[in-house]
């Protein structure tokens, strides 16, 4: 339906425009959402535990969890507030190092990623292995700030970015694709921004 | 074998109905949507503009009516002036115009009756919108859950729904109205003229019976990161703080 009067709008450059996602507009700044307020984690007190349901499989403190090998990822990010954000470069441990330093292949077909504040979001694990997510520790070469998730968050650059957990505590296996906070909230179970899978009423 | 019902389009075309400058930068606009509607109060609709070579622009606007007020959807946009899709609002949207919407959407910066209180709302600008929804609907349904709302503003005209906010303060039911404005000073004895500030918080939760059991936070970004900071020095729990933030 064409809107009576517009006619303006801010069109990508063409060179640019196969890398935006439906629906997005390109944003230069790096804006901040968030369900509450900005939890600050000391590293001191941070951990974070691999678990098969409720049994835990391991767990790292700061220092363990940063001697894992680090890779780096420059990626695409889309918010789903409708911002992407191009070439977004973070480092960190790569799912599959943290899976391999526990010793174990995925045991399910299915993750919550957890966080401090008690916020989750559900990624099927296909799409958290094989290069495809890390838990980020730098973005820019520096600690990410709280605002950002800080001192580290998930990263699953090719979903919506609430699928990248903030504050991330941990990963949770588990045998069904069970709905995390913002899923049970009227957001998509899976948030592909390419098939525009913004709300739980999209296809 | 029954045929599978084609999925219907989440987007609707919604009839603008009714025009009202708020403020000299917040104009409301009420839709009345083609597929009518009930929300929640504090969620919020997608309105999408197309363009006729197809581009489209798509923002979140919060609803600022009551769930139960007739009349149609009310939205309150602020002017940005460099921005894509609030200017086309102030400048080209005219009375009986189509424009797309989906929703209502949102499922966490949301107050229900049955949520029940205190409730300790901050709003800054144009995050008073949702905050709106939820007084309304306070006072149309339950006057018995008190309320206090912290409201920033530049200056006293950019108050939005500042009759209704201070005809709703003088019934004296349990709605309290704490204005703060930034850049001018206070007009009435009991506001304030700075920022958010913890002390505020502290004095504001001081006019409802007991602590409150639910606050929400909304504006642009730093506004909800330092009020939602100035929440926790007044000692208000993180756990019952909601945020919602408008973007950059
Ligand atoms: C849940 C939610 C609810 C909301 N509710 C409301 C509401 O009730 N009322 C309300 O007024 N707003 C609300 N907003 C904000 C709203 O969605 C828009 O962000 C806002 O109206 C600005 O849109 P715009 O297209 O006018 O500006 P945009 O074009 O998005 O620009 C925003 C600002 O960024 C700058 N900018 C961005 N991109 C560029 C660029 N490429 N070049 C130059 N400058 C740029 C502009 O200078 C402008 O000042 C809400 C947002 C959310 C997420």
């Amino acid at each position: 339906m064409v809107t009576r009067g517009f006619f303006s709008g801010r069109r990508p450059p063409s060179d640019t425009d196969a890398r935006i996602p439906p629906g997005q507009y390109l944003e230069q700044g790096f804006p901040v959402l968030s369900a509450g307020p900005t939890p600050r984690v000391r590293t001191e007190d941070w951990s974070f535990t691999l678990k098969q349901g409720p049994k835990p499989i391991k767990k790292w403190n700061w220092a363990e969890f940063n001697a894992l090998p680090q890779s780096k990822m420059t990626r695409d990010i889309h918010c789903v507030t409708a911002w992407t954000k191009f070439n977004t470069p973070w480092q960190g441990v790569m799912i599959d190092d943290i899976l391999a330093d526990a010793g174990i292949e995925p045991p399910t077909a299915y993750t919550l990623a957890l966080s401090f504040d008690g916020y989750s979001t559900n990624v099927p694990t296909k799409d958290l292995v094989t290069g495809k997510a890390m838990v980020a520790l730098l973005y820019e070469g520096k600690a990410i700030t709280p605002d950002h998730g800080g001192p580290a968050r998930l990263l699953v650059p090719h979903l919506y970015f609430w699928k990248s957990a903030k504050w991330v505590n941990g990963l949770q296996f588990t045998e069904r694709d069970e709905p995390g906070f913002w899923e049970l909230r009227g957001y998509h179970m899976y948030g592909d921004p390419w098939r525009e899978q913004r709300y739980s009423s999209d296809p | 074998m029954t045929a599978e019902p084609s999925p219907q389009s989440p987007w609707q075309a919604a009839t603008i109905t009714r025009i009202e400058k708020r403020t000299p930068r917040v104009t409301s606009f009420w839709f009345q949507p083609s597929r009518p509607f009930t929300h929640l109060a504090g969620q919020h609709v997608d309105i999408r503009l197309t363009a006729p070579d197809g581009y489209q622009a798509r923002r979140s606007y919060s609803i600022a009516s009551a769930p139960e007020a007739g009349g149609g959807v009310e939205l309150a946009i602020e002017r940005l002036d460099d921005g894509e899709v609030s200017p086309f609002f102030h400048d080209v949207a005219a009375v009986g115009d189509e424009i797309e919407l989906r929703g209502p959407l949102g499922g966490h910066f949301i107050w229900e009756e049955g949520d029940g209180g205190p409730i300790l709302l901050v709003g800054g600008g144009s995050g008073v919108v949702p905050l709106m929804a939820m007084v309304r609907h306070r006072t149309l349904r339950n006057k018995a859950v008190p309320v206090a709302l912290v409201f920033s503003a530049r200056i006293w005209d950019e108050v939005i729904f500042r009759d209704e906010l201070i005809g709703l303060d003088d019934r004296l039911d349990g709605f309290n109205l704490v204005l703060t404005l930034t850049r001018e000073p206070a007009r009435r004895p009991s506001d304030y003229s700075r920022r958010v500030d913890a002390r505020m918080i502290v004095q504001a939760a001081e006019r409802l019976p007991k602590a409150p059991r639910l606050a929400y936070v909304c504006g642009s970004n730093p506004f909800v990161s330092a009020a939602a900071d100035a929440l926790i020095g007044a000692g208000v729990p993180a756990e019952i703080i909601r945020t919602e933030r408008y973007g950059v």
